[in-house]
């Protein structure tokens, strides 16, 4: 018993800063006004984008709607958000949620892709991981999804722009800490697509992850780049076990 | 059209209270934001919400440049009968969003 105070000490010790033993949501690092508009499904500004992505599943294109198809979006869409990004071997790489409704809406549906981060992807994409709010993120780790989840795990590791930061310096070394006013946050993405109120808008794990490399002074990659999947699958293996929050409010 | 939400009770009792909240989605630039390539980007706002029933203005508010994005209102309104809650926004351009409920008083 007299040599485990210490061992208790220092268990709390490295929990004040960095620790990643148990990865914790964005929201638990905000301030209970920010949680409070997260919290409140009317005033939580997110979901301004699900009503419009409600709209959308039943409105007809070339013939076709989401609805037609895939039936009522809270039986068959519930829990698909948390199995992405996940390999598709007829395209023969690892998508996200994104690109699959893409997929869907030009092989199934024979219309145009919408763009990435357009108004209309976004606000899909919400309704959608708004199915799958509560549940915890369970992803698949195939062969294809272990590579890219590899892939990933560089790219979060790697220093990067002229600060030459890698998303670990901050994000598991320095969770918990302070830059400037802001606490920083483990970076998990089980809130996205979010409402940032920095942006005044919604954006999705891509955009973040844009900003996060501008802010190093990194060059970022383009949204919806095979490079950012990857990390995305990485963030998905960080975060298992964590529920879904779409859209949940972030600074 | 703008996405909208509202809420409204659809049951009330005659002479209560019932909270009313409207949203909408819109960035409410404020003309003091630039572009990636340096530009600014212009104004462009909601200039006018309103709220009828019982085809009255209950009400009537001019926003401004300033306001966060996506404005959000909740008032309390005083039911005397069943009717229509009608809700406008006009924006700077004339663009009207409109939506409504019906709130049933027993």
């Amino acid at each position: 018993m007299r040599g485990l105070a210490p061992l208790v000490l220092v268990v709390f010790g490295a929990s004040a800063l960095g620790d990643h033993s148990a990865p914790r949501s964005g929201y638990q690092y905000l301030s209970p006004e920010t949680q409070a508009l997260q919290n409140d499904n009317f005033s939580n500004p997110g979901m301004l984008w699900a009503e419009a992505g409600r709209k959308l599943w039943s409105e007809q294109e070339a013939g076709n709607s989401c609805q037609s198809c895939h039936g009522s979006a809270s039986l068959t869409m519930r829990g698909s958000a948390v199995r992405y990004p996940r390999y598709v071997p007829s395209v023969g790489q690892v998508i996200n949620l994104e690109q699959q409704i893409n997929r869907c809406r030009t092989v199934h549906m024979h219309v145009h892709a919408w763009g990435y981060e357009s108004q209309m992807l976004l606000s899909m994409e919400t309704f959608i991981a708004f199915q799958s709010r509560g549940m915890p993120i369970e992803v698949k780790f195939g062969g294809q999804e272990q590579e890219s989840m590899e892939r990933g795990r560089l790219f979060f590791y790697r220093r990067r722009g002229q600060l030459n930061l890698a998303c670990a310096n901050c994000h598991e070394q320095n969770s918990g800490g302070r830059l400037h006013g802001e606490v920083i946050s483990q970076g998990q993405t089980n809130g996205f697509p979010i409402y940032r109120q920095l942006w005044q808008t919604l954006g999705s794990a891509h955009r973040m992850f844009a900003w996060c490399n501008e802010s190093v002074r990194a060059e970022p990659y383009p949204l919806g780049s095979q490079e950012y999947v990857d990390l995305e699958m990485y963030e998905r293996w960080r975060s298992a076990g964590l529920r879904i929050e779409s859209p949940a409010v972030r600074r | 059209m703008e996405s909208t939400r509202i809420k409204v009770p659809s049951i009330a009792k005659r002479g209560t209270a019932v909270e009313i909240r409207a949203m909408i989605m819109h960035p409410m630039e404020n003309g003091f934001n630039f572009d990636t390539q340096g530009a600014t980007i212009p104004v462009h706002i909601i200039t006018d919400f309103i709220c009828r029933y019982m085809d009255e203005d209950v009400v009537r508010v001019k926003l401004e440049p300033g306001l966060a994005a996506n404005p959000y209102f909740s008032f309390y309104l005083e039911v005397q009968q069943s009717s229509e809650v009608q809700f406008e926004w006009h924006d700077q351009d004339g663009r009207v969003t409109r939506e409504s409920a019906t709130i049933q008083v027993a």
